[in-house]
């Protein structure tokens, strides 16, 4: 909502400077964004012609024009409107000039070749509308002002504030002069209404259709005959220009500025286009009409129409039509003040994606009391401005308003706010704000102010009183520190831990969007299926993610593309699995690129590799408190993952849930998105799926037990088929003897000569030691056989001998 | 007797002239060696008269020692000599450069999370979380923002079926719904996460952190309220004055509901919080909307609170200096590593939330 000082003026009696009045709108609630000074810089905006607009000699979109711009000479400005044309009258802005839209200034330069001195403006440039194909179009009218300033010299600034949707009356200049009032800030001026006083009769007949879901309650109308639509007085085109309107006739101008003035949206129709009368109804499915924003809508069934006998002349509350729109040569008036459901306007306007002032603000609740308002104020300016004679108004109702009343207990607003303010200060605050009041004993009955919809309940009572009042009345009570609940729960302890232990082995943490690109999440999908959002962002980001790979792969590459070649990144954060809520689950995923000690001067140059990565899976859970003796490993992994390459881990062999996966990313991933680097591996932990230990850090720390007996190394050297893991070798030996056997540790694998085809050799050493004494040959030749003829039985390998 | 003053005497003067290692083993084994002379005198203890015996073992056992204690320090030093030697030689370079280390680094959102439970667990907040995707009762109208209401055009959010039900929470608010749709009063919880708004531009991002704080008991007022929040930026923001205003402004789920400023200048370049007197916006709050308590079967003549709802990714911009909202997202390399966190440095309160 724009507004000036100057006009809240004409409503507000104030001796107080504007800094106060900035201060004071943003204490009560009414938040000034910005403000800018439209007088000083806007008089270099000149109303200019142009001569002559030819084609640039090395541009075919651009135009030469010769600008008079009232002085002796005329301007050469090189413009690239399409409507730039000779004779056409239009703004002109100097080199020096601020673009109010763009802030920047305006400097002579070169364009293509040509000098060109100054610009000249779009509306929108200007802030003076939204239109920004072409320049500025004045009527003839302006002639005669060619090298004065476009604005006026009104010294007021243009305050713009950012107004609550809960507050529709401060959308009128009087609404916000009248919580300014309440705050004590001025007084609220009272305005005389003058009254329309006419013996003719409104003969056009206005009916509202009684049916279900009707949008209008109530249509108020005056017919204005014999007017001479003229442009608009400069007091009144002053007003528009201060707070950034564009003067267009005096009809249009004269109901633009009663909307802002009062909060009161009204329409006028050219009565002559209107064939027999008024229909307000729901509109047919398929119905059709053009508005005055020159566009064709096609209506869906329902939607609250302004119709005559020949269609539709407008969609209520939202836009009027071009069929019955006044013109400088509209003779008959037809004003209407109506009072249009938020709900109906709302659902209308967001089907027709259409936003206007109006809609706007029925949207939010205009005051029904204003009807009449309304038609007065703005029926007079039209006969003072255009003449014409005005017939009584008719207004047509299919509700009455009824006055809203609620009980309030006046110790609720301490027991809210935390302080307390005296009754008298309280009734005054409420009164000023246009309440009236009935007291009896403790309790207040309020008549709620009919242009506030907001407020329907106590609490909407205190929040007034505290606003008013003031927020920097409330004091501060100082936390007490006390818990009673611990502040993390166990999962969310294991979030921390694993992010911070993913952290501490080298990789860096990214965020990334819980969305990706369709095309890369199909890579990594594995067996689960899309969920694509309904209105993305752009078709990159269409889905979310099944798995955090996509984004992080795709971030990797660009990395990678700065020249970066040993990274490791990760993140934690969730992956979906569908569009159900809750149907989604954490997962820290990392990845890992190039070589370790590249270009060394003391270690060979290697690539990362899977057993890399395996380190970097298995030490943050060994840290995060599982054992890794109990892990259970196979190679059932997605497919996006490199068959051979790659891991499944559990947390033990009871194979319940999967931990991790880990390995190198699959090739063909590689190659189609053309990530460039030496080897790519990559893991994904789990979190929801590992179990959290019941354990607390201070109960996992055991009673004290080692042994200080001699404990002897013995090597074994076993051949077995290529498809026996090491990891079926170790749990072998592992239930051997569980007293004795207190580590079994694989030192070397060898392939190749010397052992059959589609064998191998794993050489294990297994460490051996007993609690209660020193093991003699014998007790040790016994355990070595043992282990033998087991791993032999087990896993049909054969010692070597 | 003699003998042994004999040997001792002897070999005490050879001791003393400048031998090799060979030839003090040389000594050492005609001392002590099989037949050394040292180790012959003792074989002779047995055949001395018993009278004399015991002054005989001793006096030689004072020989030995001494010989022996002269013959290992002499060997001791000629070692010395010849170690110093070999490792003289040994002399590499050491300012070559060390193994490589690899250093990870903590986002500064988590970072920032992490500080705000810190701050929050102090003064009796748990953690509460909630999923991303919600449905449209929890995120909208449990909140008192039924469909047609205005407010809903404030949030431009990002659906996952045509009717519109389900979609990405535009706001950590709905933790509020489920927190207390599970649990009775009193609540007293902060909730951060990831919310989504379809919206994307220089300050905007289409994902972006908030963090929802709920604390709803008895008689809780707009005071407790503002002395919470004074606190947690105080705290935040590691200073010892703040300068915080309170204006209203609305949301339908909080009545009265306010916007928080905090007071700040710019000094050579960065921005110094609690000094000056320009505004910055950085958080919402209010007392919990009657409607909402009934949504979630709280009786709100017994119970009321406040909440509040503060964007994580400007709080961590204001406090280390960051000023582009999307490049939090873009997972530059040189950012995080110039932003990131070492992940030791995790936020403490006995400690200070950074160092």
């Amino acid at each position: 909502m724009k507004i000036t000082f100057d006009w809240l003026k004409d409503h507000l009696k104030t001796n107080l400077k504007e800094k106060n009045l900035l201060d004071q709108l943003t204490n009560i609630g009414l938040e000034v964004e910005s403000v800018e000074s439209l007088s000083a810089d806007n008089e270099l905006f000149k109303v200019a012609k142009i001569i002559k607009a030819e084609k640039h000699p090395n541009a075919d979109r651009l135009k030469v024009c010769d600008v008079n711009v009232g002085e002796k000479e005329s301007k050469k400005v090189v413009c690239g409107a399409e409507n730039a044309r000779d004779g056409l009258l239009t703004i002109y802005a100097p080199p020096g000039a601020i673009i109010p839209k763009t802030k920047t200034k305006l400097v002579t330069a070169k364009i293509r070749g040509v000098t060109s001195y100054g610009m000249l403006c779009s509306e929108s440039e200007l802030n003076l509308s939204e239109k920004s194909d072409g320049i500025t179009e004045l009527s003839t009218k302006y002639e005669k002002s060619i090298g004065k300033s476009y604005f006026s010299k009104s010294k007021s600034n243009l305050i713009d504030l950012s107004i609550t949707p809960n507050r529709p009356d401060c959308l009128g200049i009087r609404g916000i002069a009248r919580d300014l009032a309440a705050s004590g800030f001025g007084k609220l001026l009272e305005l005389k209404e003058n009254k329309i006083k006419s013996k003719k009769k409104q003969t056009l007949k206005v009916k509202i259709n009684k049916e279900k879901n009707q949008g209008c309650n109530a249509f108020g109308s005056c017919l204005i005959t014999n007017v001479k639509n003229t442009e608009s007085p400069q007091w009144l085109k002053d007003k528009l220009i201060s707070i950034g309107q564009k003067p267009i006739s005096a009809i249009v101008d004269i109901t633009n500025y009663v909307m802002f003035d009062i909060n009161r949206p009204l329409h006028a129709y050219d009565a002559d286009k209107i064939e027999k009368g008024i229909i307000v109804r729901n509109s047919n499915s398929g119905e059709e009409f053009t508005a005055l924003d020159n566009k064709n809508y096609k209506l869906e069934k329902g939607m609250c129409v302004i119709s005559d006998h020949k269609g539709v002349l407008g969609l209520g509350g939202i836009i009027g039509g071009i069929r019955s729109g006044t013109e400088l040569g509209t003779k008959n008036i037809l004003l209407e003040s109506a009072y249009f459901d938020p709900r109906s306007i709302r659902n209308t306007a967001k089907k027709l994606n259409l936003d206007t002032d109006a809609k706007f603000r029925f949207e939010r609740g205009i005051d029904p009391l204003s009807i009449e308002t309304g038609l007065n104020k703005a029926a007079l300016l039209i006969k003072e401005i255009c003449g014409g004679e005005i017939s009584k108004t008719d207004i047509q109702k299919t509700e009455t308003y009824k006055r809203q009343i609620i009980k309030f207990e006046t110790n609720l607003f301490e027991k809210i706010s935390g302080f307390k303010i005296s009754n008298k200060e309280l009734i005054k605050i409420l009164e000023n704000l246009g309440f009236k009041i009935k007291k009896d004993k403790k309790n207040f009955k309020l008549v709620i102010p009919s242009w506030r919809p907001d407020i329907l309940q106590e609490i909407d009572v205190v929040e007034e009183l505290v606003r008013i009042s003031g927020y920097n009345n409330i004091k501060i009570i100082d936390p007490i520190k006390q818990r009673s609940k611990s502040t993390l729960t166990q999962s969310q302890k294991l979030f921390h831990f694993l992010q911070r232990s993913i952290a501490s082995k080298g990789y860096l943490e990214a965020i990334t969007w819980s969305f990706t690109d369709s095309k890369y999440n199909n890579y990594f999908k594995g067996d689960e299926k899309e969920v694509r959002i309904v209105n993305p962002i752009s078709s990159e980001l269409g889905v979310l993610r099944n798995s955090i790979f996509s984004n992080l792969i795709m971030y990797m590459s660009k990395n990678l593309d700065r020249g970066f070649k040993d990274i490791s990144i990760f993140e934690i954060g969730p992956i979906f699995k569908s569009s159900n809520p809750g149907d989604q689950s954490t997962v820290v995923c990392g990845l890992s690129a190039g070589k370790k000690n590249r270009l060394s001067w003391i270690d060979n140059e290697r690539n990362v590799d899977v057993f890399d990565i395996k380190r970097d899976v298995i030490q943050t859970l060994v840290e995060t408190g599982y054992n890794s003796d109990k892990f259970f490993i196979d190679r059932k992994t997605p497919n996006y993952y490199h068959p051979g390459k790659s891991g499944r881990l559990f947390l033990n062999s009871g194979k319940d849930q999967v931990a991790a996966y880990f390995g190198e990313i699959h090739p063909n991933i590689l190659k189609v998105i053309d990530i460039k680097t030496e080897s790519l591996v990559g893991f994904e932990i789990f979190p929801d799926n590992l179990k959290i230990p019941k354990k607390t850090l201070n109960d996992q720390k055991t009673k004290f037990v080692v042994s200080d007996y001699q404990k002897s190394e013995r090597d074994f050297a076993f051949i077995v088929n290529k498809d026996v893991s090491s990891q079926d070798l170790i749990n072998a030996i592992s239930v051997v003897d569980n007293e004795l056997i207190s580590n079994i540790r694989v030192f070397d694998v060898y392939e190749g000569e010397n052992i059959p085809e589609n064998q191998k050799s794993i050489a294990i050493s297994v460490t051996i030691q007993s609690s209660e004494k020193t093991l003699n040959d014998n007790d040790l030749e016994i355990i070595n056989k043992s282990i033998i003829e087991t791993v032999e039985n087990k896993t049909g390998a054969k010692i070597r001998s | 007797m003699s003998d042994l003053k004999k040997i001792k005497d002897e070999f005490l003067t050879k001791l003393k002239g400048k031998l090799n290692l060979s030839e003090i083993n040389q000594i050492k084994s005609d001392l002590f060696g099989k037949n050394g002379l040292v180790s012959s005198q003792f074989k002779k203890i047995g055949s001395i008269a018993e009278k004399e015996r015991k002054k005989f073992a001793s006096d030689l056992n004072l020989v030995k020692d001494e010989l022996q204690d002269l013959i290992d320090s002499k060997i001791n030093e000629i070692e010395k000599v010849e170690i110093n030697k070999k490792l003289d030689k040994e002399k590499i370079d050491i300012t070559l450069p060390e193994r490589p280390f690899v250093r990870g680094k903590i986002h500064p959102v988590s970072q920032t999370i992490d500080e705000i439970s810190s701050i929050f667990s102090e003064i009796g907040f748990s953690v509460e979380e909630g999923p991303d995707v919600e449905n449209e009762y929890n995120n909208f109208t449990a909140l008192n923002t039924p469909d047609n209401h205005p407010a809903r055009d404030m949030h431009d959010t990002f659906y996952l079926d045509e009717k519109k039900q389900k979609l990405l929470r535009t706001h950590t608010s709905p933790v509020q719904i489920r927190t207390m749709l599970k649990d009775k009063p009193p609540f007293k919880i902060i909730a951060p996460g990831r919310t989504y708004r379809s919206d994307s531009d220089q300050t905007h991002a289409p994902m972006f952190h908030q963090v929802e704080g709920l604390h709803i008991d008895k008689n809780i007022n707009m005071g407790h309220l503002k002395g919470c929040l004074n606190y947690f930026i105080k705290e935040f923001f590691e200073v010892d004055k703040i300068k915080m205003r309170f204006r209203p402004s609305h949301f339908p789920f909080t009545e009265p509901s306010a916007e928080v400023d905090i007071g700040y200048e710019m000094k050579d370049g960065k921005i110094k919080i609690g000094e000056g007197d320009q505004w910055l916006e950085i958080l919402g709050c209010g007392m919990v909307h009657p409607n909402v308590l009934k949504n979630v079967k709280v009786d709100p003549t017994k119970f009321q609170g406040y909440a509040f709802g503060i964007g994580i990714d400007r709080l961590a911009m204001l406090k280390y200096g960051i000023s582009d909202l999307r490049a939090f997202f873009d997972c530059d390399y040189r950012w995080l590593n110039h932003f990131g966190f070492d992940p030791l440095d995790v936020p403490t309160n006995y400690r200070g939330l950074s160092r």
